[in-house]
Formats: C-alpha cells, sequence, structure tokens
C-alpha cells in the first residue's frame, strides 16, 4: 500500500506541472465551459449510492446524465478509470470574498458600523477575484454560505458559487438575515467583563433584539394595510423575514442560549436556521425536538468550557444528528475554507461518521438552505458542480484532480500552486550567478 | 573560587536531582502495534517494552517482566510522542513587551503546570511542547521546553530539565508594531528591526570584554578595579554568541529571514530555528545551508500582510531543499491535532510517511537539542509515546493513549468529563468562551496594555 502510495506521489509529482496546465509564456488558463464526459468513475452520488464505472455528461452547465455506456457525442472526454466523483461540497458558513487580509482593516467588509443593518448585503462585497476563492475551490469546497457579522442584525448573508467574474454570476440562490442572538457567554480571553455584567449586557441586548422585532412586525403590517411609510432600509428587510420571504441565520452557541433562541423563535412562525452552537450537544434534543436545523463547526475547535471533554467539539455535530437535528458543516473561515473537508473528517471520526459526514457538506446544507433541487448530490438535472479526486476527498493524502463549478472546469491552480511551482527548484539556488 | 563553583555546581546539581526525583517514570510493554519509529522505518506487529521511562527492547513477542503492565495494541499504530516546536500552551503569560530586547525573560518562571491545554495536547498525542515567549519583542525571553506530566502542582516537574537553553527572537510587524507604532521607539522598520539586533549583540560583546577585562585584572596585585555592572540580558546575549542558546526567531517574510542569515553569518552563531517563516520557500536553499531549519505552519496564510504571499506548498519546498522542517501549532487548538497538520504536506506536495511524520518529531526534537532524548522510538530513548486508531496521518485517526516517560497521562477510555487539575476560586462558575479560538492564539497575548491607543483593533492581529 506505502509503495503503491509512494509511485503515486511520485508520478503525481512528475505530472504537477503538465496537471497544471502545460502554460506558455504569456498564456492564462481560464475556466471553460463546455461540453464535458467524465468518463469510468467511482461516483459517490451522495443521495443514490456509490456506482462503480459510471460516467457523468455534463453540458449547459448541468449534470445531464449519470450512467455507463454514455455516449460522448461531441462532449470532451475525461477518463476518470480509478478515480472518484463526488458532489461539489459545501461550506455552510464562511467569510470568503469579504475580506482579504484579516488584520488589514481596508479590506475586512464583513462587518459594518450599526447594531442593526440586515439590509447590508454580503453578495455586494463579495470580491471574486480574491485570492482566496481559487485557493479553496481547488480542495473540492465549491460553494458556500458567505455571512456577515458584527452586530444584532449585521446583514444579510448570500450562498455563492466559487467560480464568475461578478457577485451575480457566483450566486447561488439562496440568502438569508443574520442575527447574533444575545449572548450570556464570553466573547474569549479577552472579555473582561464581570460575570454580572454579562448577564446585564445580554439581558440588555434580547430586550432590544425584542423591541426591533416588534417594530418590524408593526412596520410590515403597516406596509399590508397600505400605508405610506417612511425609508426605513432595515425593517424592509427584517420584514422579509417575518413574512416568511427570508429565512433567519441564528447564530448561537452557548447552552442556554440556544434554550433561549428556541424559546424566542417559538410561535414566531418564521423560517429559522441555528449557526454556530458550539454547545448544540449539551440540549441537543430541545434543538431536534424544535425542529430547527443547524450549520454548525468549525469542528476543529477548542471546548467551550474548561471543563469539557477535550473532543467535545469534535464530537457536537454526531451528537447533534444523533439527537435527531439535521446538521450542515461550517468552518466559520475566510482564507482557510479549503480545510473543510477536514472537519467534516474529525466530525466522521469522533461520532457522525463518515456517510453522515459528507451528506453535511453536500446534501444536508443544500437541503437547509432550500437548493437541493440544483446542489449536494451527482443527480441529473442538478448543477454541474463536482469534483474528481483520488479518493476519499476528506483524506489530506487525497488529490483533487478536476473541479466544475456550474459546468465550468476550473484551472488546478492558484497562487500557492504557482509559487510551488516557481521555488520548488530556485533558480539560481544557493550561490549567486 | 574554583571550588566555589563546585560547590555551586553540586547544589544546584543536587535542585535538579531533587526536582526530577518527583518525575514518575513508568514500565510498560505495548504488543503487536504497527510501530512507526520515524528514524528506523515501520515495524509490523511489534512490541516495544519500558523500563523506568526508557525504551529498552523493540521487537516480536516480548515478554512482561514481573509487575509490569501489558497493552495490547493489535490492529493500533504506535509512534513517538508528538513534539510542537513552537507553543504557549502551560505558560501563565506570554510577553514582556515593555523593551525590544528582553533576553533575561525566563519563560521557566510561568510555566502553569494546570493548564487545561496540556491535557488537551496529550488527548492529541503531544509529549514535548516549546513553550515560548512571545513575538511581541525582536529579542524576547527564554523559552522552556516542557514535557506533559500531566497532574503535577509543581511547575519544575513539567519542565524539561535537561533541554538546551532556547530563546525567542521576532521579526516584522509585531515588533515594529507594539515598539515602532506603539511606543515611538526602534524598531518602526525592517531596518529597525537588523539595527536592534546587531546592537544587541555588539554591546554584548563589549560586555563580555569588560568583564574579561576585569577578570584578567583582578588577578594582578594590589588591583582596585571595580567589577562591570552585571546584566542578565547582556549576559544572555553573550551567551547566544557563545552557542550557548539556540535562537528560535518568528519570521514570515524571506527579506527578513535572509537578513538574519546574514546577522548570524556575521557573528558567527550557527544555532538559528525559523519560527512561522511562511516565506522560507523563497530562501529554502540559504535556510538548508546556514540554519537548523524552519518550523512552520500547516496551512495559515493572509490573516496578516506580511503572510500573504504564502503557500501551503511551504514545508514541501523546504524540505525538499533540504531544509530541517518541522510542522508546529503556536494555538492551544492546532497542537491537539498536529498529526492531521503534518499529514496536510502530503496533499501539499505529496511528502512520503516517513517526512511528514519526522516533521512533528524527530525534525522539531533537533530543532529543541533533544533528539538524543526524544523524537524516534529507538533502544535508550526516553518513552514519550502515542498509540492510535488509523494511521496516525489519516483524517480519520483518533489518538488512544499518550505516554511521557512510561506513564500513561491520557487514555480516551478513561478520559472523565471534567480533567481539571485546579479549579480558580474566580472560576467556580464556570466561564463559558465562545469562539474560544481566540483564546487559541496567544503568541501576542499581554500587550493590550501598552496600546489602548489601537482600541482593541491590536488585538486582533494574531501570530
Amino acid at each position: 500500500m506505502n509503495r503503491m502510495y509512494k509511485t503515486f506521489c511520485a508520478l503525481l509529482l512528475a505530472l504537477l506541472p503538465v496537471v497544471a496546465m502545460a502554460q506558455i509564456d504569456g498564456e492564462f488558463v481560464k475556466p471553460r465551459n463546455g461540453k464535458f464526459l467524465l468518463k469510468n468513475a467511482t461516483v459517490v452520488t451522495v443521495t443514490k449510492g456509490t456506482l462503480a464505472n459510471t460516467s457523468v455528461l455534463l453540458e449547459n452547465g448541468k449534470i445531464s446524465k449519470v450512467g455507463t455506456n454514455l455516449s460522448s457525442d461531441g462532449a470532451e472526454v475525461i477518463d476518470c478509470t480509478g478515480l472518484f466523483i463526488y458532489p461539489g461540497i459545501i461550506d455552510g458558513g464562511t467569510r470568503l470574498g469579504l475580506v482579504e487580509v484579516s488584520s488589514v482593516p481596508e479590506t475586512v467588509d464583513y462587518a459594518d458600523v450599526g447594531n442593526v443593518t440586515p439590509n447590508m448585503q454580503a453578495l455586494t462585497t463579495v470580491n471574486p477575484n480574491s485570492e482566496a476563492i481559487g485557493v479553496t475551490r481547488v480542495s473540492g469546497v465549491t460553494t458556500v454560505l458567505t455571512v456577515p457579522s458584527g452586530g444584532l442584525f449585521p446583514g444579510t448573508a448570500a450562498l455563492i458559487n466559487l467560480n464568475g467574474y461578478t457577485p451575480d454570476q457566483m450566486y447561488g440562490g439562496f440568502k438569508a438575515v443574520a442575527m447574533i442572538f444575545p449572548s450570556s457567554g464570553r466573547r474569549g480571553r479577552f472579555d473582561r467583563r464581570s460575570d454580572e455584567d454579562v448577564k446585564k449586557d445580554g439581558e440588555k441586548a434580547l430586550k432590544e433584539a425584542n423591541d426591533i422585532w416588534d417594530n418590524a412586525k408593526s412596520y410590515l403590517e403597516l406596509k399590508k394595510s397600505g400605508a405610506t411609510l417612511a425609508y426605513f432600509p432595515e425593517m424592509e428587510q427584517l420584514s422579509k423575514v417575518i413574512s416568511g420571504e427570508l429565512p433567519l441565520l441564528i447564530e448561537v452557541n452557548a447552552a442556554s442560549d440556544i434554550q433561549q433562541a428556541i424559546k424566542w423563535v417559538e410561535g414566531k412562525n418564521i423560517k429559522v436556521i441555528f449557526t454556530g452552537v458550539a454547545e448544540g450537544w449539551r440540549v441537543a434534543d430541545e434543538i431536534a425536538k424544535a425542529k430547527i436545523p443547524v450549520v454548525t463547526g468549525p469542528v476543529q475547535e477548542l471546548p467551550t468550557r474548561s471543563s469539557d471533554r477535550y473532543d467535545a467539539p469534535y464530537a457536537n455535530a454526531g451528537l447533534l444528528a444523533k439527537a435527531g437535528v439535521k446538521v450542515a458543516l461550517r468552518t466559520d473561515d475566510e482564507e482557510n475554507v479549503r480545510n473543510l473537508p477536514f472537519h467534516a473528517a474529525f466530525a466522521a471520526a469522533y461520532g457522525l461518521g463518515k456517510e453522515e459526514a459528507l451528506k453535511a457538506v453536500t446534501i444536508n446544507p443544500a437541503e437547509i438552505f432550500g437548493v437541493a433541487d440544483q446542489y449536494g448530490s451527482v443527480e441529473a438535472g442538478k448543477r454541474a458542480n463536482l469534483i474528481v479526486s483520488t479518493g476519499d476527498p476528506f483524506e489530506t493524502r487525497s488529490q483533487i484532480m478536476h473541479v466544475f463549478i456550474d459546468g465550468y472546469r476550473i484551472p488546478m491552480s492558484n497562487r500557492h500552486i504557482r509559487l510551488y511551482q516557481e521555488f520548488l527548484e530556485r533558480s539560481p539556488g544557493l550561490k549567486a550567478n | 573560587m574554583k571550588k566555589h563553583i563546585y560547590l555551586i555546581a553540586a547544589f544546584l546539581g543536587l535542585g535538579v536531582g531533587i526536582s526530577q526525583a518527583q518525575v514518575q517514570k513508568g514500565s510498560v510493554l505495548i504488543k503487536n502495534a504497527t510501530v512507526l519509529t520515524v528514524t528506523k522505518g515501520n515495524l509490523e506487529s511489534s512490541d516495544v517494552l519500558v523500563q523506568n521511562g526508557i525504551i529498552i527492547q523493540l521487537g516480536k513477542n516480548l515478554t512482561a517482566p514481573a509487575g509490569v503492565n501489558t497493552i495490547d495494541a493489535s490492529g493500533k499504530y504506535l509512534m513517538p510522542g508528538i513534539i510542537d516546536a513552537h507553543s504557549h500552551v502551560g505558560l501563565d503569560v506570554v510577553n514582556e513587551a515593555s523593551a525590544p530586547i528582553t533576553s533575561e525573560i525566563r519563560m521557566k518562571d510561568v510555566v502553569n503546570p494546570t493548564d487545561m491545554g496540556i491535557y488537551r495536547a496529550l488527548a492529541g498525542g503531544v509529549t514535548v511542547s516549546h513553550a515560548m515567549h512571545g513575538s511581541a519583542n525582536v529579542v524576547g525571553g527564554q523559552n522552556a521546553t516542557l514535557k506533559h506530566r500531566w497532574g503535577s502542582m509543581d511547575p519544575a516537574d513539567i519542565i524539561m530539565q535537561d533541554a538546551p537553553r532556547t530563546i525567542k527572537f521576532a521579526l516584522g510587524e509585531n515588533p515594529t508594531r507594539v515598539h515602532g507604532r506603539g511606543n515611538g521607539i526602534q524598531p518602526r522598520s525592517r531596518m529597525g528591526v537588523e539595527a536592534v539586533i546587531r546592537n544587541g549583540f555588539n554591546e554584548a560583546i563589549q560586555y563580555k570584554k569588560a568583564w574579561e577585562t576585569y577578570q584578567l585584572a583582578k588577578n594582578q596585585k594590589g588591583n582596585t578595579t571595580p567589577p562591570p555592572a552585571y546584566s542578565e540580558r547582556l549576559q544572555t546575549l553573550a551567551d547566544i554568541l557563545d552557542g550557548k542558546i539556540i535562537i528560535h526567531c518568528h519570521s514570515y517574510r524571506a527579506d527578513e529571514i535572509y537578513m538574519l542569515i546574514n546577522v548570524i553569518k556575521d557573528f558567527n552563531i550557527k544555532k538559528v530555528v525559523f519560527q512561522h517563516t511562511n516565506e522560507g520557500f523563497k530562501v529554502a536553499p540559504e535556510i538548508a545551508e546556514y540554519t537548523m531549519g524552519a518550523s512552520v505552519f500547516a496551512d495559515w496564510w493572509a490573516y496578516k500582510m506580511e503572510v500573504y504571499y504564502s503557500t501551503a506548498f511551504n514545508a514541501a519546498i523546504l524540505q525538499k531543499n533540504g531544509a530541517l522542517t518541522s510542522i508546529n501549532s503556536d494555538s492551544a487548538e492546532l497542537i491537539r491535532h498536529l498529526y492531521h497538520e503534518a499529514a496536510k504536506t502530503q496533499r501539499y506536495g505529496g511528502l512520503t510517511d516517513e517526512e511528514a511524520l519526522a516533521m512533528i518529531t524527530i525534525n522539531p526534537a533537533k530543532q529543541l537539542g533533544i533528539e538524543d532524548k526524544v523524537g524516534s522510538i529507538e533502544v535508550g530513548k526516553q518513552a514519550d509515546l502515542v498509540i492510535f486508531e488509523g494511521h496516525p496521518l489519516s483524517s480519520y485517526a483518533v489518538p488512544q493513549m499518550t505516554f511521557v516517560d512510561g506513564v500513561k497521562y491520557f487514555d480516551i477510555k478513561k478520559d472523565n468529563n471534567d480533567q481539571r487539575q485546579w479549579v480558580a476560586a474566580t472560576e467556580m462558575v464556570e466561564p463559558i468562551f465562545l469562539r474560544a479560538n481566540e483564546e487559541a492564539h496567544r503568541c501576542m497575548q499581554d500587550v493590550d496594555a501598552y496600546f489602548e491607543a489601537f482600541q482593541g483593533a491590536f488585538l486582533k492581529e494574531k501570530h
């Protein structure tokens, strides 16, 4: 096994420059649209089992056929013998495209001034040319929810595909208003408020949330009754949540906050998704009973309490799923969204299981976001978002060979890979010319 | 005078002896494991016999001497304890950010053996960590190498007493922000960073010379020359020049790495390890030729300007250029899965299993100067061992048991809910740390008090 693997690695290394496109000076390889036949792969459909020696035909941006003996019929044939096809991996919560360099405020666009700014649109600020997008998509993550953060209602999140030249070309057909639920927890080591202040701040914030909510309700009622209203963009956006047009993403992590949030949602008759849910395992049954789907993560994270088992964050997704909660995973990251498959592996190893972990980054987020007709599995009729890998994409030793997004064949290159190609054998080397 | 030195040495030896006497050493026979020795290949279904904290025999069908426990590791993997060459776990404070050079500071003075981070690291198979000063100063404090003997209340018990001295240096954004932009003193630029280091070493040379002159004069009859003022700060820099201390230098950009290489060449210093070294790949041949290599992140980038032009292939490029390379955590979170971080060198650069595992075992051991004691499974070495379910480089690997000196400090089957050794009075109502990851990044901890002008935004910049 080991020797086989070594030979494979050597082969891969030898091929890397070729794989990463035999570039001619001045030539740039762009994502390419077309008709592609991915031939003779093992297809892990996620929803319809795993199919051996199966081919997948991509045309017009869609998966048009999945089967054996498919005719190429003018399609570009890519031999996938010995390779695996998976649906594009979906990250249920990131800041991808909203920030370039975290410590440089001029490049940070995920948070604005104000506590109630649900009208702020993440999609507007997505930078299609962010280096992080190129770095992320070759890992097999093809689609992410990109989420604003900051105040109580920081803005509106958007699902994006990691290919395209404008935010609209990238838009994946799902938006939701983000809410950071008032918290009774500390924000970290540097949060030095007294216990009393933490509690007081939490109560104050919850009261504010309720006041705002009541205002938005009044706004909607007045609007429905045909009243002429002044310009309130925040209320306009929140009223879409109340009317059911947009779901509410509630970021909530501490167990008592989760319970509070479940109570807060009760009777509101709105579409709700919980995000974060770090201490979800403590109240998993209550979340399941409330039938609220969850986007949890990062999985590779420290426990929230000193007394917690060291593996509480690894095990959280598994415990939630076991209680009957629909679970998707997220990295909550910007530049290292590429690690989502590894977060999924950790969740799998600590209780979620491989099959459920795969669902948690494919079909589950698609269902939670209401776009399962387009995303999350390899099925005819769905968007042509899929990846071809040498093995389980959650394993670091597997290589992702091809990525397709909306039917575009993505060049398997980015700045990280180009730097590797330039500097692996530097010329001149040690000595000066 | 000489007599005095012997006497002092004897007392010191006694002190060390006492503190080591309290360190528990175990005996155990681990059977039928796939033994990943790291330095001598893999041994299929083999046994490892440990007595009094030392590996004494490797082979098949070994039998346990009377009174020695046997652990059946059939179907499991056994590897050397993981070594993290860059950590802040087990420290109460991290930065003494009051001057650009604080070489007199010792992290041994702030070791906290009850830090939960130590147990969590053990649960990830990490047995040795390099508890470093932060990166606020150009020359920071002297680091402590820790052995994760969880359960002791005595800091001396978890300090690896026989590890060589190491010291933290830091280049680039952090020291220029803290001292130049924060306090209006040098360094404000990477030029200033070089100047601070050269000034420091030259002052140390003068200091050494003053003491040498005094020692000579003192032996003259009728001498009345008073001794020069003692400076722990300059003495430590002099010790670096004398090769008694290994420099571990926080660095990111290729230009600053190259600068320090030129400085050490000028001062004839050999013992330098670069830490983080995100752009090390650009000067890999120089790092390979003139230093003890680089200790890097597997894939961290873009969290600040000086790591924007990074590549996850850094470790692979360094390795293939012959630089001694290790993968570190600098994080209470990452330290929990360094085996997985090392595995990323297979995704990014196709390194072999042996190369990847060496990056978290024997390579960091060499960079800390402890490779004769730990870092591989060999007869005669200290029995720091980890049993894994699944190959440690698999994303699904789960550490099962971790041993330090043959004593089992982590066992997944006996892992209780609350592993705290000690609960502070202020934590009787246990705080919940949301986004606990913020807590994980401590390289710039303890510098906030100096920079109220930055209004906390400063603290977002980590590492």
